[in-house]
């Protein structure tokens, strides 16, 4: 199933409203765009309009709203985009690369030509290109098992995702990883992990190491930082805690990025977790203060907020006053897993969002600011399936892992398989090249 | 007669088994113990061996940082790290909150980046609760990245059966972490062997499990230079014989010597091993004292059921069967948890009366030697 991408734009909805909501003395520059009498009397009267209709009649009828941006990007007089148009392209070219990819993804599990748990991201993209395509190559990007996008962002080759997917020896991890474990060390993505949780901690030790290489090693130049990517469902796992306040306690360069699509797989968020005080939701990015370090949420369905409020989040890391916990507000369009039947989540909410789907908004943006022409467009469109469908080509051509890969890379030092009787290294008795020899 | 005051230490007397006391008795003694030392180069407690491996290999290499509970501004609940924060600041000797399973993982990342860190568990029980990042990450992520990362950490700290700790500080893990790919499983048991081991341990760039006693803290012996630094993946041998080969590790040790002595007198010759690698096991050394004694005994702590003397017998059935007269003996604690009082506490571990008499079983009459 292709996602349509219409024309329309995002649907007011009560979510986007009150999606901007901070818990930290943190400016907050608002999109320029419409001006401000027009926007919040048409705001206040479509308000008046919903509510209306909800007050009057327990049923809803459907109702017809006429497509705006988002109401809190109200005004200011002047035009100039967020963004340049290199930018604004780099980013549209990230998104869609990260929505064919997936798609693409979806076409081959069910040919057949990959395995197992697949997770992914279409719907999610605004976060990863939001916050990834600000890093550098040697910052650090750790993921859980929806982790394909994020390494794409991170610029490792579609090609090696591929392959890695279909269990190729040419992929970014030998095959060796799979769909939930990509890593790469050129663009220092750390992983790919499959239990949820683990991987934050992973993502604070290369903070630490960064901090490391400043403070003890004397590295001045020492300042890259660490995103940690994962779900409203880890939020629950004692792991976040205890990284919040270790990356608030030693004031590590480290981002986490909380992508809450408000399903566990089947487990919703307000079933899952409790509310904050005082709230009526859940509210994630308020655990921050609690630890010591500033909360933000952000409609993580638009791209050019999700960059914003990740660009003041970077340089605070870079600066060295610590952590920052975001809490991006996204949905993913498929399943959780291609295996996943997705039989809880309302058509309603799965319509809503599909509404405010990421690509076709900053298109709509692009077009709108003089970023981009529609051809241009189209020609960052055709590039993406190019590299898409060649991947899948280089995937499909590549060779399966030989038997030799077997004991190959258990250990760094290959002297952990220990001393045969004849008193050889183990890894050095025949067979071991050929994955035949008896390691254990 | 070092020998027999360490035998003493090892079997438990009391005051010897006081974890981190910070009484002032407790913290002069550890400060005549250095001066003492010093003075005279020769012998030292396990702790200092261990304090000097740590401190030799953070000169030498910047990257090496220890992390864990209280091994900063405390100097280690066992005094492994004692004074090293003052040395090399408080990043480097990083003091962690209670929170194995994130500061291991924190550990992970830093290795995967550029660092060595020694992650210390407090008693090596709690690392349990850290079992999440040993397992997954600590072990695997080198092979699961293709080779790309790799995890040059060593995770150490006190095991083993105490005086009356009670369940939870009395447990042995190197059952549990002996089926993680990927980790090497490695036992101290003498100061030269601890302070040697733990220095190849951090230069090794796989992930390292070391274990240390918390009895044999206080043992003393003679420890190596800087310079010396031992094979991760080779046994000891600790005596030389003909009789029996004995299959041994940390404490255990001392407590087979103890039923050595009494069985030379009884006029055998018994041949003892030390494995020091858990994982993997030196199968030269163990196959050549088998092939020369025909008869094997495992005396460990862990427990009996998925211990490592089950890994070890099991390899010893498939490898050389036919060099063996008789099955493999394997003397382990009981499958229960530990008591706190003192006699049940006792009957749940193996004791040098039961290593003399299975020796005598296995081996059958001798003569005794002239008194």
């Amino acid at each position: 199933m292709r996602v349509e991408r219409g024309e329309s734009g995002p649907t007011l909805c009560p979510t986007t409203l009150s999606s901007v909501r901070l818990a930290w003395p943190f400016s907050f520059r608002r999109v320029p765009g419409s001006p401000p009498q027009q926007g919040s009397t048409r705001m206040q009267a479509m308000l008046k309009q919903r509510s209306g209709v909800r007050a009057a009649q327990p049923g809803r009828r459907a109702v017809q709203i006429r497509a705006v941006a988002a109401p809190v990007k109200a005004a200011s007089a002047s035009k100039t985009p967020l963004v340049t148009p290199e930018v604004a392209k780099d980013l549209y070219y990230d998104m869609v690369l990260g929505r064919e990819f997936e798609e693409m993804c979806a076409q081959m599990y069910y040919r057949g030509k990959m395995f197992g748990f697949v997770h992914l991201y279409s719907g999610q993209e605004a976060v990863s290109t939001g916050v990834i395509r600000l890093l550098r190559q040697d910052d650090h990007v750790v993921s859980t098992y929806r982790d394909h996008v994020h390494a794409l962002s991170k610029n490792v080759p579609a090609r090696e995702v591929m392959a890695e997917l279909f269990g190729k020896k040419t992929g970014c991890c030998r095959g060796q990883g799979g769909s939930m474990h990509m890593f790469s060390a050129k663009y220092n993505v750390l992983g790919g992990y499959a239990f949820i949780g683990e991987g934050i901690p992973v993502g604070l030790g290369a903070a630490f190491q960064s901090k490391y290489r400043r403070d003890v090693l004397g590295d001045e130049k020492s300042d890259s930082v660490t995103c940690s990517f994962f779900g409203d469902g880890t939020c629950n796992v004692g792991q976040f805690y205890e990284s919040l306040n270790m990356a608030a306690l030693y004031k590590l360069p480290h981002i986490f990025v909380v992508e809450n699509n408000l399903w566990a797989i089947g487990m919703s968020h307000l079933r899952a977790t409790s509310r904050t005080s005082g709230d009526h939701d859940p509210h994630i990015y308020k655990k921050g203060p609690a630890f010591g370090m500033p909360g933000v949420h952000v409609d993580g369905m638009d791209v050019l907020k999700v960059r914003q409020v990740a660009q003041e989040a970077i340089e605070r890391a870079r600066r060295g006053e610590g952590p920052t916990l975001i809490e991006a507000e996204t949905y993913r369009f498929r399943g959780h897993s291609l295996a996943d039947p997705d039989e809880l989540r309302s058509k309603e909410e799965k319509a809503r969002y599909l509404e405010r789907d990421p690509i076709p908004q900053l298109k709509k943006y692009m077009l709108e600011h003089g970023l981009a022409t529609e051809a241009e467009i189209k020609e960052l469109e055709a590039k993406v399936m190019e590299v898409v469908e060649d991947s899948v080509k280089f995937a499909e051509e590549s060779p399966k892992p030989e038997r030799g890969q077997l004991l190959e890379n258990v250990f760094a030092d290959p002297r952990g398989f220990g001393i045969a009787e004849d008193g050889r290294y183990r890894y050095q008795m025949p067979g071991f090249s050929s994955g035949t020899a008896i390691v254990s | 007669m070092l020998a027999s005051r360490n035998a003493r230490v090892a079997a438990g007397h009391r005051a010897a088994a006081v974890p981190g006391l910070r009484t002032v008795p407790a913290v002069r003694s550890g400060r005549r113990a250095l001066a003492a030392a010093k003075a005279q180069k020769k012998e030292i407690m396990m702790w200092e061996a261990l304090r000097e491996a740590i401190d030799e290999e953070m000169e030498r290499d910047p990257t090496v940082c220890v992390m864990g509970e209280d091994v900063g501004h405390y100097g280690g609940s066992y005094k492994c790290t004692l004074g090293l924060y003052k040395k090399y600041g408080d990043m480097r000797v990083l003091d962690t909150p209670i929170c194995e399973n994130g500061f291991t993982g924190m550990g992970v990342g830093a290795a995967m980046t550029g660092l060595r860190p020694i992650v210390e568990g407090m008693n090596m029980g709690f690392l349990l609760l850290a079992f999440n990042q040993i397992s997954n990450n600590c072990g695997m992520l080198h092979y699961t990245s293709g080779g790309q990362f790799k995890t040059p950490l060593v995770i150490r700290g006190p095991g083993g059966v105490g005086r009356q700790l009670g369940a939870e500080h009395s447990q042995r893990l190197e059952s549990y972490f002996q089926s993680i790919p990927g980790v090497q499983l490695v036992a101290c048991s003498t100061v030269r062997n601890a302070k040697a081991l733990l220095k190849a341990a951090i230069r090794s760039d796989n992930p390292i499990i070391f274990f240390e006693h918390v009895l044999l803290y206080n043992v003393k012996g003679e420890a190596g230079d800087k310079d010396e630094v031992a094979c991760l993946e080779r046994a000891e041998v600790v005596r030389e014989g003909a009789d029996v080969s004995i299959f041994t590790y940390s404490r255990m040790r001392y407590v087979v010597m103890q039923a050595v002595n009494e069985l030379v007198k009884k006029g055998y010759n018994p041949e003892v091993i030390d494995l020091i690698s858990l994982k993997p096991f030196d199968m030269e050394t163990i196959s050549k004292s088998i092939k020369k004694t025909r008869k094997a005994i495992i005396v460990e702590e862990c427990m009996k059921t998925g211990g490592i003397g089950a890994s070890l017998s099991a390899v010893i059935n498939e490898s050389l069967f036919n060099e063996l007269d008789h099955e493999v003996i394997r003397l382990s604690s009981q499958d229960v948890p530990t008591a706190y009082a003192y006699e049940l506490e006792a009957a749940t571990i193996v004791q040098s009366s039961q290593v003399v008499e299975a020796v005598e079983r296995i081996v059958g009459g001798r003569v005794p030697a002239a008194v």
